[in-house]
């Protein structure tokens, strides 16, 4: 499983036995060992958060799926009684729902910090792209499963979602009614998703030990993108990572727990406290704040159609960057233009994200008054239509072009190099 | 132009801060015209807070007397009422259903139930494991009885709106502002500047003295708003108490666990450099 020669020596009749027949002792011993760039800095320990994320949605998805009633007349009911009455389901209903948002927090922070150092760049391409499948499953998973506490935020933001399907040419209407399980959101629907919704967390955790498989066959990318090359380069992971990634794990589960124990509903919206009701549409329909900046995106452009291809597509596109990005250097600490590019980058993630939260008509950016007195200023879709334009163009020209005129830094020789201060060798080097 | 990003990308942050935390209270409201939105301090804020128990007995008062004979609060049992953190817990009585209290509320009202002998629809007496019943018998009927109008479920009220406890108490508080001209209000609605399109169909609920509260306090308009938000407050979130606390010790635990996790870092990497 690991690109590293095993150190493991049974020492016992039994573990003898056992590795010659299934050396999963080994495999646990040379996952313990594996060799991990000595650079490795704290955007690095959210491999192991979103392990424990998974862990803990798991497990208390589990419990709660056995108070839960899958029936659009006694799912919100259940639920209340899961907070209410079942033993430490006042813990767990809410560590699931806040649980979902950290999820995202982590998994937002492990992908940019991927995009920042280029880790999707050979030889980690598959490992990048089971990343990006791992992501859209999430996507799917927190969708189906918001739906399930059958508040009005759940059945409207159903409703509005699978819409979106209905926009397909020909066969639009029928893969709605196939995915709905029939005309509308209904018990069909509440049902099948309750169903998908406990599956995909096991697809998940399968492409996660594929992630860690392709992980432990490249080796981990680094802060400077330079590849190991002695075993100065390198550390065991363990202790030095356990313990690294220990202390990361703990002051995340610190936030979390802030967010658990006094701001539950800070990452919810209150109408998901009103049971769905089909008759009464809530006045403002928003999805769960991690999808926002894609929510921004689909409504940026007035095609229903195009909308869901540009937002595919903006998912889409983070499958091929691997073959998007031309520069064959790694880490954005060499790239001192493409650097400042993805810092913009970041921004208009933020501010597609603010659009997807309000109103499309509504004034983002005021400039005044005109001459009745009315607000005028650059509206939410004008400002999410900007965002979209530059999330797209970031992978599709910028990167690509990017990396053919761009004059990266020098980079350090080793990462022992880098770590020690020793850069006389590349300083010397003829600038490239 | 470095600084420039940085305050950018902070603006960007506190942005979505802010979205995620309920913009859509600002874009949906459509602000409460002449009304001044009342802040209360409750006792249930902050990180310690606890429901004001006396307040809450008077708000159940309240609901009994006055909120119930439109709302249900079709998610609370009676023994609820008397659970641990529950504004009538009394540590006497770890089962509520033996609290005396409880039982006597629970004997206020009659739920149907089936006769075992007869099969017969009957009604009886509720005892502290029944729900609260419902007030009428199905949705056209409490339709009919209010304008057309349905009075919500009052159990998870204060979460299911935004601005929580703050709103509920401000829209019992807002009937007595003049209505503009330009409001046109069919028969049936009331003007409350608090209420999402400022138009109501519930009739203003409280006036003074309306209740006549057992434990001398004097029952105002604003006494009995305050009194039953933290009621329903406590119906909205009624392990709060428990949550608090739990969290208190969990984060205490997890601090000074990450303390010497830093150090056993510093520890193993004391002569790695890195």
């Amino acid at each position: 499983m690991s690109g590293h020669p095993s150190t493991y020596e049974p020492k016992y009749a039994a573990t003898k036995w056992l590795d010659h027949r299934l050396p999963i002792i080994r495999m646990g011993a040379d996952f313990m060992t594996f060799p991990s760039p000595r650079n490795l800095n704290y955007w690095y320990t959210f491999g192991g958060i979103l392990t424990l994320c998974l862990v803990s949605q798991i497990i208390t998805g589990i419990i709660l799926a056995m108070h839960y009633v899958p029936h659009v007349d006694l799912a919100f009911e259940s639920v209340q009684r899961i907070r209410r009455d079942v033993p430490f389901g006042w813990l767990l209903q809410p560590m699931h729902a806040v649980g979902a948002s950290m999820f995202f927090f982590a998994v937002y922070v492990h992908m940019f910090r991927g995009l920042y150092y280029g880790s999707y760049k050979a030889p980690r391409e598959v490992l990048w792209i089971i990343g990006c499948l791992i992501y859209l499953v999430m996507m799917a998973t927190g969708f189906l499963g918001y739906t399930l506490p059958w508040g009005q935020m759940s059945f409207w933001g159903a409703t509005v979602i699978t819409g979106f399907f209905g926009a397909v040419p020909v066969v639009g209407e029928s893969l709605q009614q196939w995915l709905l399980g029939g005309y509308a959101v209904d018990n069909a629907t509440l049902n099948r998703f309750f169903a998908l919704h406990y599956l995909l967390p096991f697809v998940i955790a399968a492409l996660v030990g594929v992630h860690v498989w392709a992980l432990h066959h490249v080796g981990q990318n680094n802060p400077i993108g330079i590849t190991p090359k002695t075993k100065k380069d390198t550390l065991s992971f363990h202790p030095y990572y356990t313990v690294k990634d220990a202390f990361a794990v703990v002051v995340f589960l610190l936030i979390f727990a802030f967010f658990l124990f006094y701001q539950p509903d800070a990452l919810g919206h209150a109408d998901n406290y009103i049971e769905a009701d089909a008759l009464k549409t809530p006045p403002h329909i928003v999805p769960e704040w991690y999808f926002l900046p894609f929510y921004a995106i689909l409504r940026a452009v007035p095609d229903k159609l195009a909308g869901i291809l540009l937002m595919f597509g903006a998912i889409a596109v983070l499958f091929v960057l691997p073959w998007l990005d031309t520069s064959k250097v790694r880490s954005m600490r060499f790239r001192p233009v493409a650097k400042w590019f993805f810092w913009i980058f970041l921004f208009f993630c933020f501010i597609l994200g603010w659009c997807g939260a309000e109103t499309p008509d509504n004034i983002a950016i005021p400039f005044g008054t005109d001459a009745e007195g009315h607000a005028r200023g650059l509206n939410f879709t004008w400002l999410s239509r900007i965002g979209t334009a530059y999330y797209f163009a970031y992978f599709i020209l910028i990167l690509p072009i990017l990396g053919l005129v761009e004059k990266p830094k020098d980079r350090p020789e080793s990462i022992t190099h880098a770590v020690l201060g020793d850069n006389s060798h590349s300083v010397a080097a003829p600038a490239e | 132009m470095a600084i420039k990003m940085k305050t950018a990308i902070l603006a960007g942050g506190a942005t979505l801060v802010a979205a995620i935390s309920g913009i859509a209270y600002a874009a949906g409201g459509g602000g409460t015209g002449d009304y001044k939105m009342v802040h209360k301090h409750w006792h249930f804020n902050g990180a310690f807070g606890t429901y004001d128990k006396a307040a809450a007995q008077r708000g159940y008062q309240v609901y009994r007397e006055v909120c119930a004979s439109c709302h249900q609060l079709k998610h609370l049992s009676f023994r609820h009422l008397g659970d641990k953190g529950a504004p009538f817990y009394n540590k006497k009585y770890k089962n509520p259903n033996d609290n005396p209290l409880v039982k006597n509320f629970a004997a206020d009202w009659s739920v149907e139930d089936i006769d075992g002998d007869t099969g017969d629809v009957i009604e009886r007496t509720a005892v502290p494991a029944d729900k609260f019943p419902p007030i009428y018998p199905n949705e056209a009927a409490a339709r009919a009885s209010n304008g057309g109008g349905l009075p919500p479920d009052l159990s998870v009220i204060v979460a299911a709106r935004n601005g929580g406890a703050d709103y509920l108490y401000n829209l019992m508080l807002a009937y007595d502002t003049p209505k503009p001209d330009d409001v046109e209000l069919t028969p049936g609605l009331y003007y409350n500047p608090v209420m999402d399109g400022h138009k109501i169909s519930m009739a203003p609920p409280l006036s003074d003295e309306l209740v006549e509260y057992a434990d001398g306090s004097i029952a105002t308009v604003e006494q009995m708003a305050a009194d039953v938000t933290e009621f329903l407050a406590w119906s909205s979130d009624p392990k709060m108490e428990q949550r608090k606390s739990t969290g208190f010790m969990t984060m205490l635990y997890l601090l000074i666990l990450s303390i010497l996790l830093w150090f056993s870092y510093k520890r193993v990497w004391r002569n790695v450099e890195h």
